[in-house]
């Protein structure tokens, strides 16, 4: 009888405080990690939104042909027109 | 029941109860942290598309604008020679002669002339004309004489035999008036003048044509 005492006391008074303590810590970690993954998720959806000017590189690189194009047809004329040193 | 018994049941009610309720409460973290992961998953798949195509299109703009230089450097060289072409870069954009051209790695250790400190449209004129301009010459330590806006006379004093021969002052304008050292007499009629005495008539038209029958 005093050995079945002590071992529910001992289930009361010593496992049950160290799961709750396990448990509570293994919760706070989790709920760190929430605010973190949600921080990462707008960041990353702002990210892509900044990058919707991205498509504009196409007509950059249009312009940038349509440069060189010119500037190659301006020296053309001034390898024509101009003596060589 | 024994009262051990009691407190034993009592025990494990309260391990379950609690565990009950931090698993659930830890589940529910986690299952926000796995909705915020697959919201950060999916805006990265999105910039990973959005961003596929910027190396392409960026070494095409790359590639168009090392060929549009070569083509530039080279036309300079060629019409100017490296020397001048180094010095009309360090003019226009002062310091870029000692970096020389990219593809004259020699250009980098050229001295640039001063060539280009001068261009105004008299400098420009006389280039077209296939003349040296001797602003170099004129003036090869003083400070630069180029003017953004006229540099017209500035320029005129480079050239002191060419530009300076017109006379400094030019004949006055006559005078008129009542007070004036000539003066004539008013015309009657427009276009006749009344003879003075000691005067040789001036001929007419009518007199004129007289004499020619």
């Amino acid at each position: 009888m005093i050995l079945y005492w002590i071992g529910s006391l001992v289930v009361l008074l010593v496992i049950l405080p160290v799961v709750i303590y396990l448990l509570r810590g293994v919760l706070e970690t989790a709920q760190t990690i929430v605010p973190s993954v949600q921080r990462i998720g707008a960041a990353a959806a702002a990210g892509s939104k900044d990058l919707d000017a991205v498509p504009l590189l196409l007509t950059t690189q249009e312009q940038a042909i349509k440069t060189i194009e010119t500037v190659a047809d301006y020296g053309g004329s001034l390898d024509v027109i101009i003596d060589d040193a | 029941m024994p009262a051990p018994g009691v407190v034993l049941a009592v025990a494990v009610v309260l391990i379950v109860a609690a565990m009950v309720y931090y698993l659930v409460s830890t589940i529910v973290a986690l299952r926000q942290i796995t909705q915020g992961l697959d919201q950060a998953i999916a805006s990265v798949g999105e910039i990973i598309e959005k961003t596929a195509p910027v190396e392409p299109v960026v070494s095409t703009i790359n590639a168009h604008l090392d060929a549009g230089v070569d083509a530039l450097e080279g036309l300079l060289v060629k019409k100017a020679g490296l020397t001048d072409a180094v010095g009309l870069l360090d003019g226009l954009y002062p310091g870029a002669g000692a970096q020389g051209l990219r593809n004259y790695p020699d250009a980098a250790t050229i001295k640039p002339p001063r060539i280009a400190e001068v261009y105004t449209r008299g400098v420009l004129t006389l280039a077209r004309l296939g003349r040296e301009a001797p602003i170099a010459a004129a003036s090869p330590e003083g400070p630069v004489l180029r003017h953004a806006a006229r540099a017209a006379a500035q320029t005129r004093m480079l050239y002191p035999h060419e530009r300076q021969l017109r006379p400094a002052n030019l004949d006055r304008s006559p005078v008129i008036g009542s007070d004036s050292p000539v003066q004539y007499e008013p015309a009657q009629t427009p276009g006749v003048r009344v003879m003075r005495v000691g005067t040789p008539a001036q001929p007419t038209p009518e007199t004129e044509t007289e004499g020619a029958a």
